[in-house]
């Protein structure tokens, strides 16, 4: 195939060791190591998944609770390293891993615009330039010189959503954040999301809510232990995903 | 090839690396009621109660004992404050760390600007004590920005170390208050070299103190109109890219698990 993929996943395995006791203490280690004593128990969160996904895709992943989900995310996204296997991702990345994220609850919305903004690489005067779409995404207009610590935690989702989208990334990666918000919100947040699929834009979708899975995804993959139960259409996935 | 993305990663990571200097100093000030003149009153204020102590009490005979006291102590608490604030920098940023991808190095190199930009402050305190005792500082001070460079390099390794060291044993940030406190009084601040001259033990552990170097050679510039010779800075320079070389190497071994331990 001539257009590469957006995402290449292979072999990824992630091994957590778990510690029977927290070590946190240099004597405890110290001791426990002298005596050889230091037990780990090997914990695979994700055992040899591969997979690709082709640019402009939209790619749901369900699967319940702990079967990994999050945790793949976070190697895509580069925030963990897997333990074997490589992941190859083409472009730039806008990770939306819990909205949020960047934002420091002292400052005001309008400072956290700009932090967030360099936490996701961008300069200032990048920022500068889309301020005014930002702002009125979130509708914060009348809030931006408030601590955010005083936001409720729908206000401070949309500020996060209109930072991560209010440029057209190469691969968005949506987790679980369209549950928090008015179901208006939620309207245009999945219309913004669609107005990405029209673009280029490779979207990876993690979601409990089946339904949201179903109009928007293209393919999907059904995560359960750590192992893919099974990858495809989202409408097959996601029949043999509710019969399961 | 590898380098070079390294330098591209950094270019686009150094907005950040203002805005949180930026966002350190706002906060540290905001809700304060003078503010920004804190960070001149402070070191004035502790150079006030430190040298009436060591002054009237102790009889340490020093010329310009005041002004010998804050441009040795500005140095120094540029080194501490940016290595303890380094120490903490990645278990602070966890709530980041463990949600989007961002250079690690970037929190404790961060601290230790902010650490700078304290110190550039504390130098109007220094200006002030200079122009209180009617001390006219020699030209050679204008070379002032040499051993902060230096410290600042050294600071950043010592940093980088601490930082990694501090998410595995949380010990660490203990320990390292004591440490300070020791290594403080192996830095000639509130006395004079000369006191040790006579204990050669306590004279040669002084010797291989890499702050003695840094506040001496902030001394001679600021004082004493003399440039410190070339092996003088050698030996600074040895100092700093020796800790620089093994801070890196230290992160770069063990920044994959940070994320597994805050």
């Amino acid at each position: 195939m001539a257009e590469p993929y957006a995402i290449e996943v292979k072999d990824v395995s992630m091994h957590f060791n778990m510690n029977k006791e927290k070590l946190e203490n240099l004597k405890e280690y110290f001791i426990k190591f002298m005596k050889r004593d230091l037990r780990y128990e090997k914990f695979a969160a994700l055992e040899d998944i591969s997979f690709q996904i082709a640019k402009g895709d939209v790619f749901g992943i369900v699967g319940l609770n702990g079967s990994g989900k999050s945790t793949l995310l976070k190697v895509i996204s580069g925030i963990l390293k897997p333990t074997t296997g490589s992941v190859i991702t083409r472009g730039q990345i806008a990770p939306l891993i819990e909205l949020g994220a960047g934002f420091d609850m002292e400052l005001t919305a309008r400072e956290n615009i700009f932090l967030n903004g360099s936490v996701l690489g961008y300069s200032k005067k990048y920022m500068q330039e889309r301020f005014d779409q930002i702002v009125e995404f979130s509708e914060m207009q009348d809030f931006l010189d408030t601590p955010m610590k005083n936001y409720s935690s729908g206000m401070v989702a949309r500020v996060g959503f209109a930072i991560a989208t209010m440029t057209i990334p190469d691969i968005l990666i949506v987790d679980e954040i369209l549950a928090v918000g008015d179901f208006r919100f939620q309207e245009k947040c999945e219309n913004r999301i669609r107005e990405m699929l029209e673009g280029d834009t490779t979207v990876l979708i993690v979601s409990h809510s089946i339904d949201q899975i179903e109009r928007l995804c293209k393919h999907c993959l059904w995560l359960e232990h750590g192992h893919i139960k099974m990858i495809g259409e989202t409408e097959e996935v996601c029949n043999a995903y509710k019969k399961g | 090839m590898a380098l070079k993305n390294i330098l591209i990663t950094f270019r686009r990571y150094c907005p950040l690396l203002w805005n949180l200097a930026s966002r350190d100093f706002t906060l540290k000030y905001r809700r304060s009621f003078l503010g920004i003149a804190w960070s001149i009153l402070n070191p004035l204020l502790m150079m006030l109660v430190l040298t009436q102590v060591f002054g009237l009490l102790l009889k340490i005979q020093v010329e310009n004992f005041p002004v010998y006291y804050i441009v040795g102590s500005s140095m120094w608490t540029f080194f501490s404050e940016a290595t303890n604030l380094s120490m903490s920098s990645i278990m602070g940023a966890s709530t980041l760390i463990k949600k989007v991808y961002v250079p690690k190095y970037i929190f404790p190199l961060e601290k230790c600007l902010f650490a700078l930009e304290n110190f550039i402050f504390s130098l109007i305190a220094v200006v002030i004590v200079m122009l209180f005792q009617r001390f006219v500082p020699p030209a050679t001070a204008l070379l002032f920005f040499i051993p902060v460079l230096y410290c600042f390099v050294f600071s950043v390794g010592i940093g980088l170390i601490l930082s990694a060291l501090a998410v595995f044993f949380r010990d660490v940030v203990h320990l390292y208050s004591i440490v300070l406190t020791i290594w403080m009084y192996i830095t000639p601040i509130i006395y004079p070299i000369e006191v040790v001259q006579d204990s050669a033990l306590i004279y040669g552990i002084i010797q291989c103190n890499p702050m003695y170097y840094y506040v001496g050679y902030f001394r001679d510039l600021l004082m004493y109109n003399t440039i410190p010779d070339l092996r003088f800075n050698l030996i600074c320079i040895a100092f700093s890219l020796g800790a620089l070389a093994l801070g890196l190497l230290v992160f770069k071994k063990t920044q994959d698990k940070f994320i597994l331990h805050i």
